[in-house]
C-alpha cells in the first residue's frame, strides 16, 4: 500500500485517471508541502484540469490515491470528505459564481452555510473579503454585470470566504489583460504569504509560472503521465525532459542533443 | 477565558492622538463589540492620529481584519491619520490588499419595492414589448422563409430533419397519454348530460367532433409548448450565453435561417401530424367510456363515422399550423432575446411557456369566433 509523505499536505499516490475505458494519464505520484504554491502544468488536453477535478473531489480516481495532511480523501466517508471540503477554497475557470445572487450573497453563501458568524458580521466579513480582491463596494452587483476580470477576482473572494487551508484554482488568469493577470497573481502570492494557504493552480501562463509558483508537475499528453516535477526555475534550466524545458521557454530551448519531442496528442 | 476574548481599548494619550489596543482570540465565532460603539467613541475624540496596538493579540482571522478594515474606513472618512505599525506583519499586509483599491460607492438607486415591479402600467409595458419583439421577429422570421423560398438561405436541411424528429416521434408517448384522457374525459361530460334524455349514443358524436374540432389539437398545442417550446427557449438562451450566436453572426450567417427557421418548420410539420394522431386516440378513449356505459362498440364507431366530417378535421389541422407557428415562435423569441446567464435561460424558457399558451388561448378564441362567422 503507497503511504503519503508525512510532512506533505497534499500527497498524490499512483494515481489513475480514466474516463471510462479511456485513460487520460496514469503513475502520478508527487507530494505538496504546506504553503507551496503548487502548478500544474503541460499542453493543451493532456488533462490538467481532470487533475485538479480529481483533487477537489468532483471526479473518482480510477486507481491510487490522493491525501490530504496524511488522510485519503477518496477513502473517506462521505462526512469525513464533506468536512475536508470546508477548509478548501475553490475558484473554477470560468469563475462559477452563482448568476442568480449578488457578489455579496455568493461570498456570503459559503459563510451562512459553514461558520459562525452572525448576520451583521457576515455582512462586515463579506464587505472584507470583496475589498482585499479590490471589489470593494460591488457588493449589489451581479456576476453579469461585472468584466471578466473582476468575475475571476470575485470568484476568488468566495473562494477565500472561509479562510481555507488550501486554495485550488482553474486557470485563474485565463482572458486577462497581462496587468490583471499581473495583479492576480501578486494577490494569489500576497495571499497565500499572509494567510499561510497552499495554492493548487492549473495554468499556462509561464510569467505567472515563474513570478509565483515554487513547485510544479509537468503532463505529457504523448506519454499519459507526468514526465517531470519540481522548482519550474530549475526545471526549466535543468530538466532532463526537452519537452519540459521547450514549455518553460515557449520552445526557443536551444538544445539540440536532446531528441525531438512527439507533437502532444498523437501517438 | 475571559480575558482570552477578542476585546477593544480606545485610550486618549493626548488631545489628538488615541491608541487602540487589540488584544484576545480575534477567532471565527467571537463575541466582538460592536464596531458602532468603537465608531462614537472616535468621532467624540476629536482625533487626527489613531494608533493600533496588536501587541496582545492572540490568534486571528478574517475576523479581525474585518474589523480592521471598518476602522481604517472610518478613519478615512473622518480624515483621521492610521497607524497600523504595530500590527502583526500579515495583517499589515492584508490591510495593505483591502485598502488598495479605493471602494466603490454605490449610486444612490433607491431600492424599488417589490408591489412597484406589479403596478398595471409596468405590467402593460412589459406585455408590450413582448408583443412588439414577437412582431418584430415575426418580421425577420418571414423574410428568412422568403430567402427559404428563393433558395438563397442557410438553412440546413439535417438541422430541420433532426428538429422534426424531436419534436414528431419522441413525443408520440405523452401526445398518446394526454389525448385518451382527454378522449375520456368528454365522453364522461357528455355522457352524464345525454343519459337525462336517453340520448347516450350521441356521445360518440359529441366525442368526435369535440375531439377533431378542438380538445385534440389544443392538448398537443399545451403538450407541445411545454415540450417543444420551452426546449427551444433553453436551447437558443444556453446558445446565447455561449456566444455561439454571436459566432454565428459573424460567420456572416443569420441566426434566423440557421437556427430559427428549421425549427419552426419542423414543428410546422410535425403538429398536425401530432394532431391527426391525437384526434384518433381521442376518439379511442372516447370509446372505451362509452362501451362502460353499455354502447357496444360497433354503435360507437358507425355513430363515429356518421359524426366524422372533412371540415370538422380541417379545422383541427388549420389551427394545429397556426398553433405550431406560434409555440416556435413564442420559444425562438425567448431563446434568442435572452440574457447571457444561466439564470436567464431559465426566465427564457418561463416566457416561452407562458407566451405561448396566452397566444394558443388567444388565437384558439379568435379562429372559433371566425370559423363560427364564416359557418365552417
Amino acid at each position: 500500500m503507497p503511504s503519503p509523505a508525512p510532512e506533505a499536505h497534499i500527497s498524490v499516490r499512483h494515481l489513475t485517471m480514466a474516463y471510462g475505458d479511456f485513460v487520460i494519464q496514469r503513475e502520478l505520484t508527487f507530494d505538496i508541502a504546506r504553503g507551496d504554491i503548487f502548478v500544474i502544468m503541460g499542453g493543451s488536453g493532456c488533462g490538467k484540469s481532470t487533475l485538479l477535478r480529481h483533487m477537489v473531489g468532483l471526479l473518482k480516481p480510477a486507481a491510487g490515491d490522493i491525501y490530504f495532511s496524511g488522510s485519503s480523501f477518496p477513502g473517506a466517508s462521505a462526512e469525513e470528505q464533506e468536512t475536508m471540503r470546508r477548509r478548501w477554497g475553490i475558484s473554477y475557470q470560468t469563475g462559477g459564481m452563482f448568476s442568480a445572487m449578488t457578489l455579496a450573497e455568493n461570498v456570503a453563501l459559503p459563510l451562512q452555510l459553514y461558520a459562525k458568524y452572525d448576520k451583521a458580521e457576515i455582512a462586515d466579513i463579506v464587505a472584507y473579503k470583496l475589498a482585499l480582491v479590490g471589489l470593494g463596494g460591488f457588493q449589489a452587483y451581479y456576476p453579469s454585470e461585472i468584466s471578466g476580470g473582476m468575475l475571476k477576482r470575485a470568484a476568488l473572494a468566495r473562494a477565500i470566504a472561509l479562510d481555507p487551508e488550501i486554495l485550488f484554482f482553474d486557470e485563474p488568469s485565463a482572458g486577462l489583460d497581462p496587468i490583471s493577470s499581473r495583479l492576480l497573481d501578486d494577490l494569489i502570492m500576497e495571499l497565500q504569504q499572509s494567510t499561510g494557504a497552499t495554492v493548487v493552480m492549473v495554468t499556462h501562463e509561464l510569467a505567472s509560472i515563474f513570478a509565483i509558483s515554487n513547485n510544479a508537475v509537468y503532463l505529457d499528453a504523448g506519454s499519459r503521465t507526468m514526465i517531470d516535477y519540481g522548482n519550474p526555475v530549475y526545471l526549466r534550466d535543468h530538466s532532463k525532459q526537452a519537452l519540459v524545458r521547450q514549455f518553460l521557454t515557449r520552445g526557443d530551448s536551444t538544445d539540440t542533443d536532446s531528441e525531438q519531442p512527439k507533437r502532444p496528442g498523437h501517438e | 477565558m475571559s480575558d482570552r476574548n477578542a476585546a477593544f481599548k480606545l485610550v486618549h494619550s493626548d488631545d489628538q492622538n488615541a491608541i487602540l489596543t487589540l488584544s484576545g482570540t480575534w477567532l471565527q465565532g467571537a463575541r466582538v463589540q460592536e464596531f458602532s460603539a468603537l465608531s462614537r467613541e472616535i468621532q467624540a475624540g476629536n482625533l487626527s492620529h489613531l494608533t493600533i496596538d496588536g501587541s496582545a493579540l492572540e490568534e486571528w482571522d478574517s475576523t479581525l481584519m474585518a474589523f480592521m478594515l471598518q476602522c481604517y474606513n472610518h478613519c478615512c472618512e473622518e480624515g483621521i491619520t492610521f497607524d497600523t505599525r504595530a500590527l502583526p506583519a500579515s495583517a499589515q499586509k492584508l490591510l495593505t490588499l483591502a485598502t488598495a483599491v479605493a471602494p466603490l460607492k454605490p449610486s444612490e438607486s433607491p431600492q424599488e419595492h417589490w408591489l412597484t415591479k406589479l403596478s398595471p402600467r409596468r405590467l402593460a409595458n412589459h406585455s408590450g414589448d413582448i408583443i412588439r419583439q414577437s412582431l418584430g421577429f415575426t418580421g425577420e422570421v418571414t423574410i428568412a422563409l422568403g430567402r427559404l423560398v428563393t433558395g438563397k438561405s442557410n438553412t440546413r436541411f439535417e438541422d430541420f430533419r433532426h428538429f422534426c424528429y424531436q419534436a414528431g416521434p419522441s413525443a408520440l408517448g405523452i401526445i398518446s397519454l394526454t389525448s385518451v384522457l382527454v378522449g375520456m374525459i368528454l365522453a364522461y361530460l357528455g355522457a352524464v348530460q345525454l343519459q337525462q334524455f336517453g340520448a347516450e349514443v350521441y356521445v360518440a358524436n359529441l366525442v368526435t367532433i369535440g375531439v377533431l374540432r378542438e380538445m385534440g389539437v389544443l392538448m398537443t398545442a399545451v403538450v407541445m409548448a411545454g415540450r417543444t417550446g420551452a426546449a427551444y427557449a433553453a436551447q437558443l438562451g444556453t446558445m446565447q450565453t455561449n456566444e455561439e450566436i454571436d459566432a454565428i453572426t459573424t460567420l456572416g450567417i443569420s441566426p434566423i435561417e440557421f437556427l430559427v427557421v428549421p425549427r419552426i418548420l419542423a414543428l410546422v410539420v410535425a403538429m398536425p401530424l401530432l394532431t391527426l394522431y391525437a384526434d384518433m386516440l381521442g376518439i379511442v378513449g372516447g370509446g372505451i367510456v362509452a362501451g362502460g356505459m353499455g354502447i357496444s362498440p360497433l354503435q360507437y364507431l358507425s355513430q363515429t363515422e356518421q359524426a366524422v366530417a372533412i371540415h370538422h378535421l380541417a379545422v383541427g389541422l388549420i389551427k394545429s399550423v397556426i398553433f405550431a407557428v406560434l409555440i416556435a415562435v413564442a420559444g425562438c423569441r425567448a431563446g434568442i432575446n435572452a440574457g447571457r446567464s444561466s439564470a436567464a435561460v431559465g426566465q427564457a424558457a418561463t416566457e416561452a411557456v407562458v407566451t405561448a399558451v396566452v397566444y394558443l388561448i388567444v388565437a384558439d378564441a379568435g379562429l372559433n369566433i371566425l370559423f363560427q362567422a364564416i359557418k365552417f
